[in-house]
């Protein structure tokens, strides 16, 4: 039996989710898109809190609503009038659009409606099975190299920021 | 009444629908960008909670979840410098328009 907060929470959260991604993908006006991404980032960083991950729920807010909406909405007041309208959609396209979508819908509700491993246990009975997840625990994951630890995407990560830093560069500087 | 696995992941697939509508319909190339980040963003959800529902007492779902933020995080800056970048050249963020990328 989980707390009424709890339930609470994540009815919220859960039609906070629902609402804002469907308008993300619907507004005619590219700065409330992102917006309403950022709502939804928002969104499923509660999620994390809520399910026990504190520094990953830190992490999502961190470089996912501070530091890409950041960079969203600098792009997109380059390139854009903030008043400027997009033109409606195409009939086709949208038709198109709501076909992927629904077969993607009816693949995963079939794949979640057969698959064996659902199990009922709910939230209060996970939390209570392990021990909170420290940031020992979290640094020694990703500073070893037995099993378990994760030492080489780690350092393969910071190669990647690094390519990403000067690919930026190299792509964005004027001729 | 109890929170179980099911109720968490039926917002992730509901994100992940409109992930792929916006991702077929815009015509923009920043809109298309913004669909894809929640596509990302269920993937990322789905992780944390299989994790957590299914296999408690380890935490791999949410190591693979930070990893995949931070290459996220890189992918979506350089798409946004070469989107401002084809902006500069031929000034059009219509992706159907944009099918030359020099001159």
């Amino acid at each position: 039996m989980d707390s009424v907060g709890n339930i609470i929470l994540y009815f919220v959260v859960a039609i906070a989710i629902v609402v804002f991604s469907f308008m993300a993908v619907r507004t005619t006006k590219l700065l409330r898109a992102a917006t309403y991404l950022l709502f939804v980032l928002i969104g499923s960083a509660i999620f994390y809190f809520q399910l026990g991950y504190q520094f990953l729920g830190a992490v999502q807010l961190a470089v996912y609503a501070g530091g890409i909406m950041v960079l969203f909405v600098f792009a997109i007041l380059l390139t854009h009038n903030p008043n400027e309208k997009a033109k409606p959609l195409e009939t086709h396209r949208r038709i198109a659009g709501a076909i992927a979508a629904g077969l993607g819908v009816a693949c995963l509700t079939y794949a979640l409606c057969t698959m064996p491993l659902l199990n009922g246990a709910s939230l209060s009975q996970c939390l209570a099975a392990e021990e909170p997840i420290t940031m020992k625990m979290i640094g020694t994951a990703f500073t070893g190299t037995n099993r378990m630890q994760y030492l080489l995407p780690f350092e393969a990560v910071s190669v990647l920021l690094l390519a990403c830093i000067i690919g930026g560069v190299v792509v964005a500087r004027k001729r | 009444m109890d929170l179980s696995i099911l109720w968490y992941l039926i917002p992730s697939v509901i994100m992940f629908a409109c992930g792929v509508y916006g991702f077929v319909t815009r015509k923009n190339m920043i809109a298309i960008l913004i669909s894809l980040e929640l596509i990302l963003n269920s993937a990322d959800l789905n992780f944390v909670i299989f994790n957590r529902f299914l296999f408690p007492g380890s935490m791999e779902g949410m190591v693979f979840t930070l990893f995949a933020i931070a290459i996220a995080a890189a992918e979506t800056a350089i798409a946004i410098a070469i989107i401002i970048n084809i902006y500069r050249s031929i000034g059009e963020m219509n992706i159907r328009l944009t099918n030359k990328m020099k001159n």
